[in-house]
C-alpha cells in the first residue's frame, strides 16, 4: 500500500471510526479519488476485525434466536414487503412444491397403473371389484406416506449416521424474485492448492450460472451471501464443482455436491 | 418458518450469534444491551442481505466490523456513523466456528500481548471503547502523533501474524 504514506495513520484511525475534525475531512477527500487507499482502509478493518472476531464469551440467551425470528416475522407482516416476501418464499414453496408435485405425479401414475390393471381384469367382476378395493386402499396408504413430505408446516430434521466422518452438506436458499442467495456449507473437505469450490445454480432453461466461488474454513465452514445472478431466474437445482481459485464461466466436471431443494 | 427469508435468517443466526453477541457484550458489558445489538445487526442482514458482498471478504468479519460499529455507537449513544453498505471489510478468516475463534483468540491474544503496554491500551480504547485519538491523547497525555502511531502499528503486527499463518482458517 505504501503509495500513500501520509495517510497510513489516518487510514488506521479512519477504519476504527476514530478520526475525526479536520484529518478526517482531508482523508474523506482524499479516499474518494484514491484506489489504492480505499483498498488499504478495506484490508485494515479486517485487521481490526480478527479483534472483534476473537473475543469470546458467553452465548447469546436462548430466547434471543426466537426473538429475532419473531420479529423477522412480525415486520415482515407489517409492513408493506409482506406482500413481497410471500412471493419471494414462493421458490422455497416451489421447491417443498417440487415434492409435492413428485408425490402427486407419483399418487397419479401409480393409480393409473392401478386402473389399468382394473380395466385388464374386467372380465373377472369379482376379482376386479376386490381390485379396486385395494387400489383405493393402497392410494389411500400412499396419500398418508406423501403427506408429511407435501405439508408446508411439517418438520424436516436430516439424520446422519452415528460415528462416520461428518458428511459435506450444502444448504441454499433462493429466493428468486429478488436474485437472494444464501449458501451455508458444513464439513466441505479440504481443497488441492490454487483451488475452490464454485456453486452454480442450474435453471430450468440453459446453461449453469455461476452462483459464487468459495473456501471452506479449517472445520470445512463456508458461506456465500447474494453472489451477483441473473434477475428472475428459476432455479431447477443447485450444484457445486471444484475449480480454480478465480471461478469458471462453466462447470469443470465431476459435480461434487447437487441438490434439488429440501 | 414458512419463509425461505427466515429459515436463511437462522441459518446465519445459528452460525453468527456467538460472534455478534460476544462482540457487542465486550463493548457494551452489558448483556440486555448486546441482546439488542444482536438483533439489530441480524435485522439489519434480513432486510438488506445486498449490504454485504461475498466477494469481499467473509461474513463473519463483516458482522464482526458491523456490530462493533453499532455497538460503539450504542455505547456513545450517538446514531450510526456510517451506513451498513459503506463498510467493506478485506478478506480474513470466516471464524464460524468456535474452534477457529478459539484459536484466533489465542493469536490475537499473543499478538496483544507482546505489544507495549500503552499500544495495546491505545488500540483497545480505540476499537473496544470507540474513542477518539484525540480522547485518547487526552486520556493519557500523549501527543495526538504518538497514539496514531501506534493505533497503526497495533493493527499492522494483528495483520502480520495472521499472515504468516496463511490468513488464519480462510
Amino acid at each position: 500500500m505504501a503509495q500513500h504514506e501520509q495517510f497510513a495513520e489516518d487510514l488506521a484511525l479512519y477504519s476504527l471510526n476514530a478520526l475525526q475534525g479536520e484529518d478526517r475531512a482531508t482523508l474523506e477527500e482524499h479516499l474518494a479519488t484514491c484506489a489504492d487507499c480505499r483498498l488499504e482502509l478495506e484490508q485494515l478493518r479486517g485487521d481490526g476485525a480478527l479483534l472483534a472476531m476473537s473475543i469470546m464469551g458467553p452465548k447469546p440467551p436462548a430466547h434471543a434466536r426466537q426473538r429475532l425470528l419473531d420479529a423477522a416475522a412480525k415486520e415482515s407482516a407489517a409492513s408493506p414487503r409482506a406482500q413481497q416476501a410471500r412471493e419471494s418464499s414462493s421458490p422455497r414453496r416451489s421447491w417443498w412444491g417440487f415434492l409435492g408435485w413428485a408425490a402427486t405425479a407419483a399418487v397419479i401414475v401409480f393409480a393409473a397403473s392401478l386402473w389399468k390393471e382394473n380395466a385388464a381384469l374386467k372380465g373377472t367382476l369379482a376379482s376386479a371389484s376386490a381390485q379396486a378395493a385395494e387400489s383405493s386402499r393402497q392410494l389411500e396408504d400412499l396419500r398418508r406416506i406423501a403427506a408429511p413430505i407435501i405439508a408446508p408446516d411439517a418438520q424436516r430434521i436430516t439424520l446422519v449416521a452415528m460415528k462416520t466422518p461428518p458428511q459435506p452438506q450444502g444448504k441454499a436458499f433462493y429466493l428468486r424474485n429478488r436474485s437472494n442467495l444464501v449458501f451455508v456449507a458444513n464439513n466441505m473437505p479440504p481443497l488441492p492448492p490454487q483451488k475452490a469450490y464454485e456453486l452454480w445454480l442450474i435453471p430450468t432453461q440453459g446453461a449453469p450460472i455461476p452462483a459464487g466461488v468459495f473456501k471452506p474454513d479449517a472445520r470445512g465452514s463456508a458461506t456465500v451471501v447474494n453472489p451477483p445472478l441473473p434477475a428472475g431466474t428459476e432455479a431447477k437445482a443447485f450444484a457445486i464443482t471444484v475449480e480454480n481459485e478465480a471461478g469458471a464461466t462453466s462447470p469443470t466436471m465431476p459435480i461434487v455436491m447437487m441438490g434439488t431443494g429440501e | 418458518m414458512k419463509s425461505g427469508d427466515q429459515s436463511a435468517l437462522a441459518e446465519l443466526y445459528d452460525r453468527y450469534s456467538s460472534v455478534v453477541y460476544a462482540v457487542a457484550l465486550r463493548v457494551l458489558g452489558d448483556t440486555g444491551a448486546a441482546e439488542d445489538i444482536l438483533q439489530e445487526v441480524f435485522l439489519q442482514l434480513w432486510r438488506n442481505p445486498g449490504a454485504f458482498d461475498s466477494a469481499r471478504g467473509s461474513l463473519g468479519a463483516w458482522l464482526a466490523v458491523i456490530t462493533r460499529n453499532r455497538a460503539i455507537d450504542s455505547l456513545r449513544r450517538r446514531k450510526p456513523e456510517t451506513d451498513i453498505e459503506d463498510v467493506i471489510v478485506s478478506v480474513a478468516p470466516d471464524l464460524a466456528g468456535a474452534a477457529d475463534r478459539s484459536r484466533a483468540a489465542e493469536k490475537v491474544r499473543g499478538v496483544l500481548g507482546s505489544m507495549p503496554t500503552a499500544q495495546r491500551s491505545a488500540l483497545e480504547m480505540a476499537y473496544f471503547e470507540g474513542m477518539s485519538h484525540s480522547e485518547i491523547a487526552t486520556k493519557t497525555g500523549e501527543p495526538l502523533g504518538t497514539i496514531k502511531t501506534r493505533i497503526r502499528a497495533g493493527l499492522m503486527s494483528l495483520r502480520k501474524a495472521f499472515a504468516v499463518a496463511g490468513g488464519g482458517s480462510g
